[in-house]
C-alpha cells in the first residue's frame, strides 16, 4: 500500500477553532443593515377551510413594515410534488400550515402583529390514520388528487416470490410500525432573504442543497414576476444537518416574499417550538414482512408492503422507499423479491429526509425478521446471517453492483468484541442487526455530480472552491486532506470554501453519505490536473521531463537527481510574473457512472455499498420494562478512513441518534398536534445516557472511492433500532414491533407474556 | 423600567442600563454583540446559552441581566487568554474531536470549565453528570467527554481508543 502523509490522519475539523472560541457566524449570528424580522402564522387547525382573514388590526402596529397572506402572494409550488405553497389561500391541511406572515422592525413587534390577526376558519373533516385515508370514503386532503393516495408506483418484483413462498421449508410474517421522530439541529431553521436593485436574490441560507435550492428560488422569482434574475446562495456555519436541509421549505420562500415586498432585508429564524412543530420529520411506515428459507438457512424469498403516512404535503420522505428498498433487496442474498410502498395523504406533518434516507425504517422490520426467521428454523441469529450475507462481487436482483463488502468481517467483529457466547445472567440479552447503506454516491437525480475549482495562490496556498456542502460532518476538512494530500502540501496551506454559490460549483446536495466519496473524487480530479499542470511548469525550469518529477513537502524535486529541486511557491511567482504570465487554477467535475433507478427499480445507484453489523448487550428490568445498554459495538467497512478522528465522530454520532430512535424519541401527534413541542418532553439523549461504544472499522479500499473511502455519514444510525429490538427479545422473551422500545411497551409485552405462558 | 448595573464580563468591569425584562443571553447578543453565546431553545432545555457565572454554569436564556449586577460572567470570547493562546479545553476538544457542527460546543466548553475549576480531576460519571444539560446532537458525546478527559490530565493515557483493523 502507498504511503500517505494526511490521508488517514485525525486532522481535526478546519473549522473547529473558530466554532471553538464563538467566532463562527450561523444564521442566528448574521445580521445585515435595515434588516426587518420575519414570522410566520400558522395554522389553529389541521384541516379547515380558510373564510376570511383580517389583517387590519395588524397592520397599524408601529414597527408592521408588511404583511402576507397567501392572496397577496403569487402561485409559488413547493416540494417533490409542487404541492406545497409558501402561504395557504384556500384551506389549511395540517396544523403547521401558513396562514400569514408579518416582517417588522423588531421581533417582539413582528410576534405582537401575528397576535392581532384574526382568522376565521370552516372546520372541515380530518384523517390521521393513513390506513383509514386510503379507504373511498375518506375526508380528502387534497380534493383536486381526488384520492389520498399518491401516484408513485414504489413496486419491485424479482423472481417469482409466490413460488419461493409454497415451497420455503420455514415462513415468518409479521408487521412492524415506526413514528415521526426529528432532527432536532442545535441551530434551528432560518434564512435572510435580501434584493439587489435589480431584484437579484442573495439569501442567506441553512441548506445541504444549495445548487437545487438555486433552482427552487430562481423559478420562486420566475413566479413572481421576475424573469433572468440572479439567485447567490449563501451557507452560513450550518449548525447541524441530518437529511433536514434537503428540501427547500415555505419559510424562504416567505423571507424572500417578505424582503421583495418590504426592499429590505429579511431575517426569519424559528424559535425551538416552530423547529419542532414546522419542521419535517423522519418518514413514519408501517411494514408488513413476510420471508422464508430453505432447510439450510438460506433466503428464498422476502416479500414487503408499506403504507406510508405522508402528511400533508410531498417532501423527500415520499421518496425514501428507493433507499429502502436496498436492504430488502441487496443486504442478504435472496433470489425472489417484492416490494411494494403505498405513501397516503393524511392531516398530519409532512417527512423529509433524515439520516438513513427511510434505510432505518426498512432495517429495523428486516433485521427484527432475520431473527424470527433465524429462531424459526432453528439456527443461530449469528449463523443465519452469515448463511445469507451478501458478498463482494456480486449482482443483486436490484442490479446493485457490489464492489467490496465487508459485512461477514463485521459480523465477526461485533460478535467477537461483544463476547456473543458469554453467559448472561437473568434479564441480559444480546441482539445484533446488519447495514447496507450507498457509500458511493447515489444517482436520485439527472445528475449525481460534484464540481471542484482549485486556484494556487502565489505563496503555494491553494483555496479549494467545492460544490459540497459541511454542516459539521467534516466535509471541509475531508477535501483539503484529498488535495493536501494530491499536491503534497502540509493541510494548513489548503483552504476549502463551500459557502458560496457564487463561487462554488454546482453540486447535487449533502445528501446519500455521498460527500466524501463523490466530492472527493472531484477534488482528487481536479487535484490531480492541477499537479499535472505544476509538474510541466517544473519541467521547464528544472529541464527534466515531468514524469521523473514528484511533489513533495511544497516541492517539486527530481526523482533521479532529489539534488535538483524547487520550491512550489517560487515556481509560481516565475510562472505568474515572467512575459506571458500564468497562474494555476484547474478544475474538474466528477460524476459518478452510477445508474438511476428504472421503471422496474433496477439499476447500479452507487459506485459502491458501506456495510456494516451493529451489536448490543442489554439489560431488561423486569419491573420496569426498562432497558438499559451495556455494551454496544458498531463495525463498519469503511472502505477506507480518510480522517479517523472525524470518522469515528460520525459513527459514534450516528449510533445515539439510533439509540435514541429505538428507545426513547418520538414527535407525539395527537389528531395532528405536536404535544411535545420541546426539549422536555422530546427525549434525546443527553450525557447521562452515553453507553459504551466500540466503533471496529474494517478497511476494505474500494477501487472507485478516493483512496478507497466509502460514504459514513448515515450508517451509524441504521441498525440500532432492530439490534436493540432483537436483545430485548434475547433478553425477555418479548419481541417490540413498534418504535420506539419505550419502558411501558415493554412492561406491557412482558405482562401480555406472562397471562398467555401456562403455570408450572 | 431600566436599571443600571456593574459586572464584570471577560475580565472587563462594564457599567451599563439595562430592562429589567431582559435575559442575560438578550443583553449578550442583541445589546453588546457577543454572538458566541447560542441561543438553542431560549427555556433552558439545551445549555447552548451556557456562560459562567461567579464559578457557576448557568443557562443564559434564564437569568434576568438585572441580577448580572456586581457578579463575574464568562462567555466563550472571554475563554481563550488575552493574547488568544487557547484554554486547554478549546484545545482538546479541536484535536479530540468534540466539536462538529459546533452549535453546542461555546455552551458545552463552558460547562466544562465550570466543573473543571471546581473538579479538576473529574470521574467520567461526574463530567456526564457535568454535561446532563447541554444538548448535543452530533457527537453523541464520546468525543465531548473524551475531549475533558484528555483536558484534565494531559499526560494520561486512559482516553478511549478505537481499535483499527486494516486489511489488506
Amino acid at each position: 500500500m502507498p504511503e500517505y502523509t494526511v490521508v488517514g490522519q485525525p486532522i481535526p475539523k478546519r473549522d473547529a477553532v473558530e466554532k471553538a472560541t464563538g467566532r463562527a457566524q450561523y444564521i442566528q449570528d448574521i445580521n445585515l443593515p435595515g434588516m426587518l424580522y420575519g414570522k410566520i402564522l400558522y395554522s389553529k387547525y389541521p384541516h379547515a377551510r380558510i373564510v376570511h382573514i383580517d389583517t387590519t388590526r395588524a397592520q397599524k402596529l408601529q414597527g408592521v413594515r408588511a404583511i402576507l397572506t397567501g392572496k397577496d402572494i403569487p402561485e409559488i409550488k413547493l416540494g417533490v410534488y409542487q404541492d406545497n405553497r409558501p402561504l395557504k389561500t384556500d384551506k389549511v391541511r395540517s396544523y403547521r400550515d401558513e396562514v400569514a406572515a408579518v416582517a417588522a422592525t423588531d421581533p417582539d413587534i413582528a410576534r405582537e402583529a401575528l397576535s392581532l390577526i384574526e382568522v376565521s376558519y370552516e372546520a372541515l373533516p380530518c384523517v390521521f390514520d393513513p390506513e383509514a385515508a386510503m379507504h373511498a370514503e375518506a375526508p380528502l386532503v387534497h380534493v383536486k388528487h381526488r384520492t389520498n393516495i399518491l401516484k408513485m408506483p414504489w413496486k419491485l418484483h424479482f423472481g417469482d416470490v409466490d413460488a419461493a413462498q409454497a415451497t420455503a421449508a420455514h415462513v415468518i410474517k409479521e408487521r412492524f410500525s415506526t413514528t415521526w421522530v426529528t432532527h432536532c439541529c442545535l441551530s434551528t431553521s432560518g434564512a435572510i432573504a435580501e434584493f439587489d436593485h435589480a431584484n437579484n436574490l442573495t439569501i442567506y441560507t441553512n441548506t445541504q442543497i444549495p445548487s437545487l435550492a438555486q433552482k427552487d428560488f430562481l423559478n420562486a422569482l420566475t413566479a413572481m414576476g421576475l424573469k433572468n434574475r440572479r439567485v447567490r446562495v449563501i451557507k452560513p456555519v450550518i449548525g447541524g444537518g441530518f437529511g433536514s436541509k434537503l428540501d427547500t421549505y415555505a419559510y424562504e420562500h416567505i423571507a424572500i416574499l417578505l424582503a421583495f415586498k418590504t426592499r429590505k432585508p429579511v431575517k426569519l429564524v424559528f424559535d425551538r417550538e416552530e423547529e419542532f412543530i414546522a419542521t419535517s420529520t423522519r418518514q413514519p411506515a408501517l411494514i408488513d414482512i413476510s420471508q422464508g428459507c430453505d432447510r439450510d438457512g438460506k433466503l428464498v424469498f422476502r416479500d414487503v408492503a408499506m403504507i406510508l403516512d405522508n402528511g400533508a404535503y410531498t417532501s423527500w420522505g415520499a421518496t425514501t422507499p428507493s433507499v429502502m428498498m436496498m436492504p430488502i433487496t441487496t443486504l442478504y442474498q435472496v433470489p425472489n423479491v417484492r416490494y411494494e410502498a403505498t405513501c397516503v395523504y393524511t392531516n398530519n406533518t409532512y417527512s423529509q429526509a433524515m439520516r438513513g434516507y427511510g434505510n432505518p425504517q426498512a432495517t429495523f422490520a428486516i433485521e427484527s425478521a432475520m431473527d424470527l426467521l433465524a429462531e424459526t428454523a432453528g439456527i443461530d441469529p449469528v449463523t443465519f446471517r452469515h448463511i445469507n450475507a451478501n458478498k463482494p462481487n456480486q449482482v443483486s436482483p436490484q442490479g446493485f453492483r457490489i464492489t467490496t463488502c465487508g459485512l461477514k468481517e463485521c459480523i465477526d467483529a461485533v460478535t467477537e468484541q461483544l463476547a456473543w457466547g458469554r453467559p448472561k445472567a437473568t434479564g441480559e440479552g444480546v441482539g445484533i442487526a446488519s447495514l447496507i447503506h450507498v457509500g458511493g454516491g447515489a444517482r436520485v437525480y439527472k445528475s449525481d455530480g460534484c464540481g471542484t475549482i482549485i486556484k494556487l495562490d502565489d505563496y503555494g496556498g491553494a483555496n479549494v472552491f467545492t460544490g459540497a456542502s459541511d454542516m459539521g460532518q467534516g466535509a471541509d476538512t475531508v477535501i483539503a486532506q484529498i488535495v493536501a494530500e494530491e499536491l503534497a502540501l502540509p493541510i494548513e496551506d489548503v483552504r476549502v470554501i463551500h459557502t458560496d454559490t457564487d463561487v462554488c460549483p454546482w453540486d447535487v446536495g449533502a445528501h446519500a453519505s455521498r460527500t466524501t466519496f463523490v466530492a472527493g473524487n472531484s477534488a482528487l480530479g481536479a487535484a490531480r490536473k492541477l499537479k499535472q499542470q505544476i509538474l510541466e511548469l517544473a519541467s521547464n525550469h528544472l529541464e527534466a521531463p515531468p514524469e521523473i518529477l514528484a511533489l513533495q513537502n511544497r516541492q517539486v524535486i527530481c526523482r533521479e537527481d532529489p539534488g535538483q529541486r524547487i520550491p512550489i511557491d517560487k515556481l509560481l511567482r516565475k510562472a505568474h510574473f515572467s512575459v506571458g504570465g500564468t497562474m494555476l487554477t484547474a478544475e474538474h467535475f466528477y460524476d459518478p457512472a452510477n445508474e438511476n433507478l428504472d421503471r422496474e427499480f433496477k439499476g447500479n445507484l452507487s459506485m459502491t455499498y458501506t456495510f456494516g453489523a451493529h451489536g448490543v448487550r442489554v439489560r431488561v428490568d423486569q419491573e420496569t420494562g426498562k432497558v438499559e445498554i451495556l455494551n454496544y459495538v458498531a463495525a463498519h467497512d469503511v472502505g477506507r478512513a480518510i480522517n479517523p478522528l472525524l470518522l469515528k465522530g460520525q459513527v459514534y454520532g450516528g449510533v445515539m441518534m439510533g439509540i435514541g430512535y429505538a428507545l426513547t424519541e418520538q414527535v407525539v401527534l395527537d389528531k395532528g398536534q405536536t404535544m411535545n413541542p420541546n426539549f422536555r418532553d422530546y427525549k434525546i439523549l443527553t450525557a447521562k445516557d452515553t453507553v459504551p461504544i466500540q466503533a471496529p472499522v474494517l478497511e476494505t479500499h474500494d477501487p472507485y472511492g478516493p483512496f478507497g473511502a466509502k460514504g459514513i455519514g448515515e450508517p451509524g444510525c441504521v441498525p440500532s433500532a432492530p439490534a436493540i429490538a432483537n436483545a430485548v427479545y434475547d433478553a425477555v422473551g418479548v419481541r417490540i414491533k413498534d418504535l420506539p422500545l419505550t419502558p411501558e411497551k415493554v412492561l406491557a409485552a412482558l405482562k401480555l407474556k406472562k397471562k398467555h405462558t401456562p403455570p408450572h | 423600567m431600566s436599571k443600571e448595573i456593574t459586572f464584570q464580563l471577560n475580565h472587563n468591569d462594564l457599567t451599563l442600563a439595562v430592562q429589567e425584562h431582559w435575559t442575560l443571553l438578550h443583553l449578550l447578543r442583541e445589546e453588546l454583540g457577543l454572538l458566541g453565546t447560542k441561543e438553542g431553545c431560549g427555556s433552558g432545555e439545551c445549555g447552548a446559552c451556557t456562560v459562567i457565572i461567579d464559578g457557576m454554569a448557568i443557562n443564559a436564556c434564564l437569568y434576568l441581566a438585572a441580577e448580572a449586577d456586581g457578579k463575574e460572567i464568562l462567555t466563550i470570547e472571554g475563554l481563550a487568554a488575552p493574547d488568544g493562546t487557547l484554554n486547554p479545553l478549546q484545545q482538546s476538544f479541536i484535536t479530540n474531536g468534540g466539536i462538529q457542527c459546533g452549535f453546542c460546543s461555546p455552551g458545552m466548553l463552558l460547562a466544562a470549565k465550570a466543573l473543571l475549576d471546581e473538579n479538576p480531576n473529574p470521574s467520567e460519571d461526574e463530567i456526564k453528570h457535568a454535561l446532563a444539560g447541554n444538548i448535543c446532537r452530533c457527537t453523541g458525546y464520546v468525543q465531548i467527554i473524551d475531549s475533558i478527559k484528555a483536558a484534565c490530565a494531559p499526560k494520561n493515557e486512559d482516553v478511549k481508543v478505537v481499535a483499527w483493523q486494516t486489511k489488506p
